[in-house]
């Protein structure tokens, strides 16, 4: 689990970052109505971080991974990784690279590996790709080290078992090895530890914390599971419909939520420890993301809503140093539209 | 609450597979008293599923129950025939799955799927139908124009929602809940749950719940049974349960979820995974990956002691040894 470091801490150097990212998704019909599957998101991971992306089904934040990982193009904003911008990767050499650079590791450790090949097959397959100056020795070591990486030992007999014979938690491991294999500078995990037992989630997240402080790496760990995100990250940013609606440093956003969405998801959050608090009328509706339109997407759903909230989109504005939220009610309006 | 309506008793169920039966239930014995919440959970293949379509006959092969009693309502339902099954399933007993959307038939409307369920229980007239339609509609709170909706126009809440109102069609005594929320978002699964306690409180079913998730049920169950390979290991009053965990288990279960609230903690969760229903160790079924193992946990399995009202199955409890925690 990562000590939380207090603003100004820390320093570390911009790893990825995402200017305006949006990706819309046409879908049927004569009018060609557009699907806002995500809308201006700008996010920043640093060197040695664990950024949290925390929504709903619908939110777009699986959407936001795909973006990420060049599975999807942007509709328009950019991907600078390392303060390149991906548009310049023409070459299938580059885009390779640039995978091996950011990979992803998947929802689902039961459909995410082939069931009539070894372990051993996508680990080597993989490093073909993504490594091809290594040598066949090279890469059977290579793909040895990081199944000890994340626990799976002796690795040279893993390496010759079938997905079958292993449990969920270490076909997920197998999952974060393959990623860990390409000498990765930021891992795209997502949902990595939903399908799992409660028993062994702990273990996958106590891993990623570790690779972090001890290798270096950053992840962006996409989540529904707010009280996950607080256990493994160090910043976090909420996604509603699309858009961030808040960020912050995790221990800020979590204990002082600022925007009314983020309020609601940590209201809902079961917690045993926690008395019972059954307050809220809201059902659980998921967000209109088809043609949204101008005005906040989180209005129809809102307690606080007022009349500004459907005309004006609220932007992401500080709230306080570090921590910042889109809302107009509970941070303020927009420069130009105070009364 | 009144009297027991529900009475399991040393149920076991084998899943006969061609090398050799697995145990998925293993004398488990509970009751359930009428207007009851009881809440079952444990990781997957602990067998919860398993016991909840035993205990309303639903099993298919390979899965058959080869030991014990199910008494609902004064009869054994394991020697019920089909014929008498068909009378009491919906009528006395219904069940909520998992997934409304494989639950549902997608080429029907909700309407007729509820008089397709009115039909096969007795003769009711269209407008009888169509009343209690609504009725139970507006007890969900959804509005009955969706009688004339197709499953695929909903959202999931509102599916599941959809699929609790057909299980109150005839006001059953009792409901069988299969993880109907774990398909749902956060809030709105939060929201269910507080919709289903009101309507047991409002209506006075009982429910017996099955989910993966300890937190889910913390705030509505009234008593708790955790399941480990096959078995339960304990069983108590919810609060208890949560605020005083017995069985090792429980313990490491709880400690499992990382909070929202209070101070950060390094947690560790348990080490290892849930057995093989096919190769279980000998002894104690939770020696391989329990923090408090001692030598007679390899040899015998405990049975369940009582321990101020609990029931617990760890021979931390046996003879009136008392807590060693």
């Amino acid at each position: 689990m990562p000590e939380t470091a207090s603003p100004g801490e820390r320093r570390d150097p911009v790893l990825l970052e995402t200017r305006a990212l949006t990706r819309h998704f046409r879908i049927g019909g004569v009018v060609g109505r557009k699907l806002h599957a995500v809308d201006g998101v700008d996010l920043v991971v640093n060197e040695r971080e664990i950024v949290a992306l925390v929504g709903e089904s619908g939110s777009g934040k699986s959407t936001v991974a795909r973006l990420l990982a060049m599975v999807y193009k942007p509709t328009s904003g950019d991907i600078l990784l390392r303060g390149r911008s991906v548009k310049e990767i023409r070459r299938w050499h580059d885009v390779l690279a640039y995978r091996g650079q950011v990979p992803m590791v998947f929802q689902d450790p039961f459909s995410s590996l082939n069931p009539v090949h070894a372990i051993g097959y996508p680990l080597l397959r993989g490093l073909k790709l993504h490594r091809p100056s290594l040598s066949r020795r090279e890469r059977e070591d290579e793909a040895a080290r990081a199944l000890e990486g994340v626990g799976l030992v002796p690795a040279r007999e893993m390496m010759s078992k079938y997905p079958h014979e292993l449990s969920g938690g270490q076909r997920q491991r197998v999952g974060f090895a393959q990623a860990l294999s390409y000498q990765p500078r930021l891992v795209l995990a997502d949902e990595p530890v939903s399908m799992l037992d409660v028993s062994i989630r702990i273990g996958l997240l106590n891993l990623m914390a570790r690779l972090c402080e001890e290798d270096g790496l950053s992840f962006l760990y996409i989540t529904h599971d707010i009280a996950s995100a607080r256990y493994v990250s160090h910043r976090v940013l909420v996604m509603y419909a699309g858009q961030v609606v808040e960020s912050g440093l995790t221990e800020d956003v979590l204990q002082h939520p600022v925007h009314p969405y983020t309020r609601l998801l940590l209201s809902a959050v079961p917690d045993p420890r926690a008395p019972i608090a059954v307050s809220s009328a809201d059902i659980g509706e998921p967000p209109r993301v088809i043609d949204p339109g101008e005005g906040c997407r989180f209005r129809f759903r809102c307690p606080l809503a007022i009349e500004i909230c459907a005309r004006v989109t609220p932007k992401l504005m500080q709230s306080s140093p570090g921590h910042d939220a889109a809302c107009h009610v509970t941070v303020g309006l927009p420069p130009g539209l105070e009364s | 609450m009144d009297g027991v309506i529900l009475e399991v008793v040393d149920l076991s169920v084998d899943y006969m597979t061609s090398v050799k039966p697995s145990r998925a239930v293993d004398k488990v014995s509970f009751d359930v008293a009428a207007g009851e919440f009881l809440g079952i959970v444990g990781e997957s293949g602990c067998g919860k599923s398993t016991l909840l379509f035993a205990i309303g006959q639903l099993l298919s092969p390979p899965a058959e129950v080869i030991g014990g009693a199910v008494r609902f309502k004064g009869r054994d339902m394991v020697t019920l025939t089909g014929r008498e099954l068909r009378a009491v399933r919906w009528r006395d007993f219904s069940v909520v799955m998992q997934s409304a959307m494989n639950a549902l038939n997608p080429v029907k409307t909700i309407g007729a799927q509820y008089e397709d369920t009115m039909k096969s229980h007795g003769n009711h007239t269209k407008a009888e139908i169509l009343a209690r339609s609504h009725e139970v509609l507006a007890l969900v709170g959804i509005d009955a124009v969706h009688l004339k909706s197709f499953p695929h126009q909903l959202s999931g809440g509102m599916r599941q929602r959809v699929m609790i109102a057909m299980a109150l069609l005839f006001s059953p005594a009792l409901i069988l809940m299969d993880e109907p929320t774990s398909a749902l978002d956060v809030v709105a699964q939060r929201s269910l749950m507080v919709q289903i306690k009101e309507l047991q409180q409002q209506l006075g079913f009982a429910i017996i719940f099955v989910t993966h998730d300890m937190s889910l049920v913390s705030h509505f169950s009234d008593r708790l049974a955790v399941m480990y390979a096959g078995a339960v290991v304990e069983l108590g009053q919810t609060r208890k349960v949560f605020d005083d965990p017995l069985h090792p288990y429980t313990r490491g279960l709880l400690d499992a979820f990382p909070s929202v609230h209070g101070p950060k903690v390094r947690l560790e969760g348990i080490p290892g995974a849930p057995p093989n229903l096919a190769e279980l160790p000998n002894g104690c079924r939770f020696n391989p990956r329990c923090p408090r193992v001692m030598p007679q946990c390899y040899l015998s399995q405990p049975e369940l002691y009582e321990v101020g009202g609990e029931l617990v199955k760890c021979f931390l409890y046996h003879s009136g040894a008392g807590r060693h925690a």
